[in-house]
């Protein structure tokens, strides 16, 4: 059943579920995390569900890799598909210790995976889960339990892992302390994860590919930063519209702490803890972080003001307008978002296709390595 | 106390091989009933239930009474005895297996039931993203969740069998070594005016009540504790 189509996930569901009408399609790659974001309600966890199996659409298409799951004639039950399943509540076996949930769905085939085997090692590492082996889930925390649950769901062996807003059920210091796993998750495995999320921020740190959805349908799917910067979104035109993209870390001035970072299209300095050349780094820059200047600006505490073009423009706000910036002076960079007063706008007599240079304000670097590889398409 | 324990303790030696042997049917046949009316979404399953909850509500001389008919010489029981040469399935200890299986069922498949629906559907899902069959989610993740609802109903179904008195009297008989359980012994010794026997056995049985309902309470105990 495999076809010519390797590295790609193709979804059509569609369906009602009680007075949810769901009609959502989306083609991304299989390769890195790709966000399923919307308000509640939206049918993003069903979608979930609908490609786990344990909802059963009739009349939809799913296929992972051209390895067809569903279609008219095909349903995979949930045990025949190679996923792994993170829920928003652990939901560990309560019965079970926290060793034997991490291997109840390891294989036990020719080739069992057992505890000390190596992928087994690499996971309890990954997730920091050594001190917790012996323990049952009763004694453990909301964190320490999603990230066995997350543990368990990888030493499945899983082609495609799956998280339904895993981090949703845990409180603000929780979430900060699991993200970094995550993280490391995406940078040191080539597993490709669909994420369900409606924060935001958790979408920024992890994502590669977004899929927008808006009650039971999908908006746009596409590469993080390219719907970021669509201004017929609704990402770009909310107040804490940003930008994310992955620089690689180009020199480190020591006696500064300065970070120079290379982006398509520009260089970019951020004062940061030392790091190792040549590495990815995903960076933040928000549209209210980001002005305009006709001129290179002489003297100036900004750190960077880059040449850039002039894309597009629109009115958000009756006194502010959002334009959208490539890097370089021939227009060919990473997009940026600005938001700027119309007065400024109308003052320096700005207009699309014009070269000006971006002063940004403020680049936030994502406090752990957070990018892979494959990160980068 | 020779002949006289002999006598005595022939009953006790045969309800507690009722009690066990009709225990462990119910265990088999009750959990696959208890499942199903946990787990099927079918309009029809409440009929079931009451079906299997009738004998809580019904006189036991009303259920004894259709038994009588069914399992007797004119019934189907009758038929099925003549495949070996019997005539007849009631006043036999076989009879008695199945009217205290009907009896007892819904207080073994009611508990198990219980615990099967407080499990949920999502440890079965997590088991299933696991790749585990429905077979195998069901032997290691449903059963041993469900284990204290197994407890109870076998304390329960147990216990209530060794209890039973009008369905035995109607389908039973009081055969000695055969069908003359407990209740029907006591029954007989206060009819016979044997009050030293009556009384040994009628206190046995309250001793063994108080440790029914202590066992349970304890259980039930360590299961809030466990789920806490």
């Amino acid at each position: 059943m495999t076809s010519d189509e390797p590295r790609t996930i193709r979804a059509k569901f569609c369906g009602t579920l009680g007075r949810f009408k769901l009609d959502a399609s989306f083609e991304v790659p299989a390769t890195g995390v790709t966000a399923l974001f919307g308000p509640s309600g939206c049918g993003k966890s069903t979608i979930l569900r609908c490609i786990s199996g344990l909802q059963h659409l009739p009349g939809s298409f799913c296929a992972i890799d051209g390895d067809i799951w569903q279609d008219q004639t095909v349903f995979r039950q949930p045990y025949q598909r190679p996923i792994g399943y993170v829920f928003q509540e652990a939901s560990l076996f309560q019965h079970l210790s926290v060793r034997r949930n991490l291997l109840y769905g390891a294989p036990r085939g020719a080739v069992p995976l057992d505890a000390g085997s190596a992928p087994f090692d690499e996971v309890i590492d990954l997730l920091g889960l050594a001190p917790l082996l012996d323990r049952s889930p009763h004694h453990l925390s909301g964190g320490e339990r999603q990230r066995a649950a997350i543990g368990r769901a990888l030493l499945s062996q899983p082609k495609l892992l799956l998280m339904d807003e895993p981090l949703s059920a845990l409180d603000r210091l929780t979430k900060d302390e699991i993200l970094p796993f995550l993280e490391r998750l995406h940078q040191r495995l080539s597993l490709p994860v669909i994420y369900v999320s409606h924060d935001m921020t958790e979408i920024e740190r992890l994502a590669d590919h977004l899929v927008l959805m808006q009650s039971g349908a999908v908006l746009a799917a596409g590469p993080l930063s390219a719907l970021q910067s669509d201004t017929t979104l609704p990402l770009a035109a909310g107040r804490d519209a940003a930008v994310n993209f992955d620089a690689k870390v180009e020199a480190y001035d020591a006696a500064y702490g300065i970070l120079a970072l290379q982006v398509d299209g520009g260089r970019l300095l951020v004062p940061a803890a030392p790091v190792t050349v040549g590495e990815l780094r995903r960076l933040r820059v928000a549209a209210s972080d980001v002005s305009l200047a006709r001129e290179s600006p002489i003297a100036s505490t900004m750190l960077n003001a880059l040449p850039a073009r002039i894309v597009s423009k629109s009115l958000v706000e009756a006194s502010e307008v959002l334009v959208v910036l490539a890097l370089g002076s021939n227009g060919g960079g990473a997009r940026l978002l600005a938001r700027v007063t119309r007065r400024s706008w109308d003052l320096l007599q700005l207009c699309e296709g014009m070269n000006i240079f971006a002063q940004i304000k403020g680049v936030a670097l994502a406090p752990a390595r957070s990018v892979s590889e494959h990160g980068s398409i | 106390m020779g002949g006289l324990s002999g006598e005595i303790w022939q009953p006790v030696r045969l309800t507690i091989e009722l009690a066990a042997i009709t225990t462990v049917i119910l265990l088999i046949v009750g959990t696959p009933i208890a499942w199903w009316l946990a787990r099927s979404k079918a309009w029809w399953k409440e009929g079931v239930a009451s079906i299997v909850a009738l004998p809580l509500v019904l006189p036991p001389t009303v259920l004894g009474f259709y038994l009588l008919v069914v399992l007797g010489p004119d019934g189907p029981g009758g038929l099925f005895a003549s495949l070996w040469g019997g005539r007849t399935i009631a006043f036999t200890f076989q009879g008695l297996v199945i009217g205290s299986v009907l009896y007892s069922m819904p207080f073994v498949v009611q508990p198990i039931r219980n615990s099967f629906a407080a499990i949920g559907d999502r440890p079965l899902e997590v088991a299933a993203t696991l790749r585990a069959s429905p077979r195998r989610a069901f032997w290691t993740v449903a059963i041993p969740l469900a284990r204290p609802g197994f407890l109870a109903g076998a304390v329960l179904g147990f216990a209530h069998t060794v209890g039973e008195f009008g369905i035995v009297l109607m389908i039973g008989g009081n055969v000695p070594g055969k069908t003359k359980v407990l209740s029907v012994a006591i029954f007989d010794y206060v009819e016979t005016s044997q009050w030293r026997e009556a009384n040994i056995l009628a206190g046995g049985m309250a001793v063994f009540a108080f440790v029914v309902i202590l066992t349970m309470t304890l259980i039930e105990k360590r299961v809030a504790r466990i789920n806490a």
